[in-house]
């Protein structure tokens, strides 16, 4: 065969599948857009039906399913929230915010400092103290659970804020030293020289340089932070006393009547998880980067 | 440890990293043997050197090495020194506390239970995130999907729990998942189900019980009807129904199942009065020495005919199952279901951060590879088989690994959702954890071991990503 006749043959080949191909691909993508639709609803339904249930009445809860809602329409009632802000509730709301806005914002602080060391000032065992950070990245929280309890019991600050979200601090740290440090050594050197030559101390090239650059790499630690500490469980429920309760643990208090108590426990929960979900939706482009950029935690 | 610690090192020769841009090598000098600080380059006025010395770097690292060394790093040696102990801390039990995880059934239980969760969610997760970052490729609403399928990153476990536990309430008129079991159950089974229903227990009634099955006291002989009338049954669940009808003559073997009761008393026992209603729905089997020679389903009126049915003596029988309870779905929330029904719920949680991850290292996969392969007449199955699942193996790697990770520590979920009473069968390590240290069990020793060993599962990890960190670096 000569080579002039196959790039002919070949794309005489692609029109003919194609054509093939298309009526496969029409009656194929139907179907997959079929199947992806089931799956989006197999996934909206579980949240959907905890707020359908947070806005009816406890009786008519017990009495019908929640899907019954799109019948009667008139069952909907914000009488669940309303007496779940006039009860304690909203302390435990504020706790929340209490614990994870300076836990987030102490995590991107220290980690930004410590990235900005190993990314760029040289010393001695650099190397070897961030492989040190590496490898703190699995270790899981339960191994700190009762050595810092005692050592909180120690310091006086058992059941506080405060404990909560040093340890939050701690633990979030290896991970946003880790993301911030690949981010950091990204930048372009001639731009932190050039603003050393010109004398500016360290701390000012750190605002003025390397901040601004890095603002999707901080912003994506900090989203992925704030949901983890807005969320956490464990932690809350090991170190904050009832008075200092977040939210999850306020409403982990709850499930042991479950059934009887669904107009406190699926408003709650609700309310917990409004707020993570705006930010969410509000800053996903940097919920993806940040998860591409450190999955393996 | 690492190759480049003592020898020169270029301050531009910071190895390079998956996202590092363009950074210039500068001439090679033996900087660390040598700090010079930037005060006193300037003095010099040549700056061999720009930037903080190390000194520098001590007061930007101070912070995060106290936060981990006193919160990560000395932990770890507490609890390895701690675990050595018993529950008051003062006896010294050496091994002990480790021994009691694999002898004692609790733990066990444990144990188990993880390496089920080890094995199955996060295969699960991957494969379906690899599925659904494929065939989002091929719809227009793929970022709306994406967005949905990643929002229960956002929710807090505890939120997941709640709503599962909704999910999977047993009650079918609550909980959504056997509101649809049922459903599908009861459109597919055509059992109607008279749960209750019986004949009367005397010598007159024309049916008994029999095995669990209704059947006729007498053989029946085609052209005769059949009465076979019930009771036990709620006048309720019957208002609607069409009122009996006795059989009408004719070849093979006809007959009639109703309900035998009037409505405020009266009427003729064993006789189909005006009132009476019919059974629709009923199995209705033909039996001549014990084999079923024919089947019937009663009518609305409750009539039900056996055609073409040979001549010969036969028993009509009305099969158990037309008096089974009511399908009321799956007690997921039971002994039995509740480590796959929270799987079920991590799934949900994690195959949008699965599909998220593939679907970015799918776009990078170059298409001239797919598309040639396409063009050499390779199906679609092929090439998904041959050359993507190939091209994203590591990113595959990544998400299973984190998966597993994930899962070892799996806690918030299972402590949410198995209720109370089946927690001991749904029980994890994590969950164990903070159960014998703090949720009651008040054995520190115990629970060091038990946090000890999650890091020692762990550790394999541990030494992945070091590795995977030094090979991206070099």
């Amino acid at each position: 065969m000569t080579t002039l006749t196959e790039p002919a043959q070949a794309r005489g080949q692609t029109i003919e599948r194609g054509l093939l191909g298309r009526v496969a691909d029409r009656a194929g993508s139907g179907l997959v857009q079929v199947l992806l639709i089931l799956v989006a609803v197999f996934w909206l339904v579980p949240t959907l039906g905890l707020l359908v249930v947070s806005l009816r009445g406890e009786s008519v809860n017990n009495a019908t399913g929640w899907w019954t809602v799109f019948t009667k329409p008139a069952e909907i009632t914000f009488e669940n929230y309303g007496s779940l802000l006039a009860s304690g509730f909203t302390s435990s709301f504020w706790n929340t915010v209490l614990i994870t806005v300076p836990a987030t914002l102490l995590v991107i602080g220290i980690a930004a400092m410590a990235a900005y060391a190993f990314a760029w000032i040289d010393f001695r065992g650099r190397d070897a103290v961030f492989l040190v950070v590496v490898a703190l990245l699995v270790v899981p929280i339960q191994i700190g659970l009762i050595p810092i309890a005692k050592m909180y019991g120690f310091l006086g600050i058992f059941g506080s804020i405060a404990g909560v979200v040093l340890f939050h601090v701690a633990y979030g740290l290896p991970f946003a030293i880790f993301l911030l440090r690949n981010f950091f050594v990204g930048i372009p050197r001639e731009l932190l020289e050039a603003a050393r030559m010109d004398g500016a101390e360290e701390w000012r090239i750190f605002a003025t340089v390397v901040f601004p650059l890095a603002k999707p790499a901080i912003a994506s630690l900090g989203i992925f932070q704030f949901l983890w500490v807005w969320n956490d469980l464990l932690i809350a429920l090991v170190f904050a006393d009832t008075e200092n309760q977040p939210m999850t643990k306020a409403l982990q208090s709850q499930m042991r009547q479950f059934g009887t108590n669904m107009d406190i426990l699926a408003p709650g929960a609700f309310l917990s998880l409004i707020i993570p979900l705006v930010l969410f939706f509000a800053f996903q482009r940097f919920f993806v980067q940040g998860l591409l950029a450190g999955s393996v935690k | 440890m690492t190759e480049r610690l003592d020898g020169p090192q270029a301050p531009g020769g910071i190895p390079a990293g998956a996202s590092t841009g363009p950074s210039e090598p500068l001439p090679a000098e033996p900087l660390l043997a040598e700090p010079r600080s930037a005060g006193a380059a300037h003095a010099d006025g040549i700056p061999h050197r720009l930037g903080p010395s190390p000194k520098a770097a001590a007061l930007f690292l101070a912070p995060a090495v106290l936060l981990l060394g006193a919160w990560v790093i000395y932990p770890i040696i507490y609890s390895i020194y701690r675990s050595l102990f018993d529950s008051s801390g003062n006896r010294f039990v050496g091994l002990g506390n480790y021994g009691s995880i694999f002898t004692d059934s609790a733990t066990l239980t444990t144990i188990r239970n993880n390496v089920i969760w080890v094995v199955v969610a996060p295969l699960i997760v991957t494969v379906l995130g690899l599925i659904f970052a494929v065939l989002t490729e091929r719809i227009r609403w793929a970022t709306a999907f994406k967005l949905i399928l990643f929002m229960p990153m956002a929710v807090s476990l505890l939120a997941a729990g709640v709503i599962f536990r909704l999910v999977y309430e047993q009650d079918p008129d609550k909980g959504v998942a056997n509101a649809v079991i049922t459903t599908v159950h009861d459109t597919f089974s055509s059992s109607a189900g008279y749960p209750g229903a019986r004949p009367r227990e005397n010598d007159q009634a024309p049916a008994v019980i029999r095995g669990g099955a209704v059947v006729t006291r007498q053989q029946v002989q085609p052209g005769q009807p059949v009465l076979i009338p019930l009771v036990g049954l709620n006048q309720d669940t019957v208002k609607d129904a069409a009122p009996a009808k006795a059989a009408s003559g004719g070849d093979g073997v006809g007959g009639t199942v109703w309900l035998d009761v009037v409505r405020g008393g009266g009427g003729t026992l064993n006789q189909i009065d005006p009132q009476e209603k019919g059974l629709a729905g009923i199995t209705v089997e033909a039996v001549s020495g014990g084999a079923v020679k024919a089947t019937a389903e009663t009518a609305a009126d409750g009539t039900f005919r056996f055609a073409g049915l040979p001549s010969g003596t036969y028993e009509v029988r009305l099969p158990q199952s037309n008096f089974a309870a009511p399908f009321n779905g799956l007690s997921w929330l039971g002994p039995a279901l509740i480590t796959p029904a929270i799987i079920g719920a991590y799934i949900w949680v994690w195959a949008g951060f699965a599909m998220v991850l593939i679907a970015a290292g799918l776009a990078a996969v170059p298409r001239d590879a797919l598309e040639a392969a396409r063009i050499d007449g390779a199906t679609e199955w092929q090439v998904f088989r041959r050359i993507t699942v190939p091209l994203l193996a590591p990113v595959l790697l990544v998400v299973f690994v984190t998966m597993v990770i994930n899962v070892l520590k799996v806690f918030d979920l299972v402590f949410i959702i198995a209720p109370g009473s089946v927690q001991p069968q749904a029980n994890v390590i994590a969950l164990e954890m903070w159960r014998v240290s703090f949720g009651g069990g008040g054995n520190q020793g115990m629970g060091s071991a038990l946090a000890v060993f999650l890091l020692v599962l762990v550790l394999p990890f541990m030494i992945f990503n070091i590795r995977r960190f030094r090979r991206d670096e070099a």
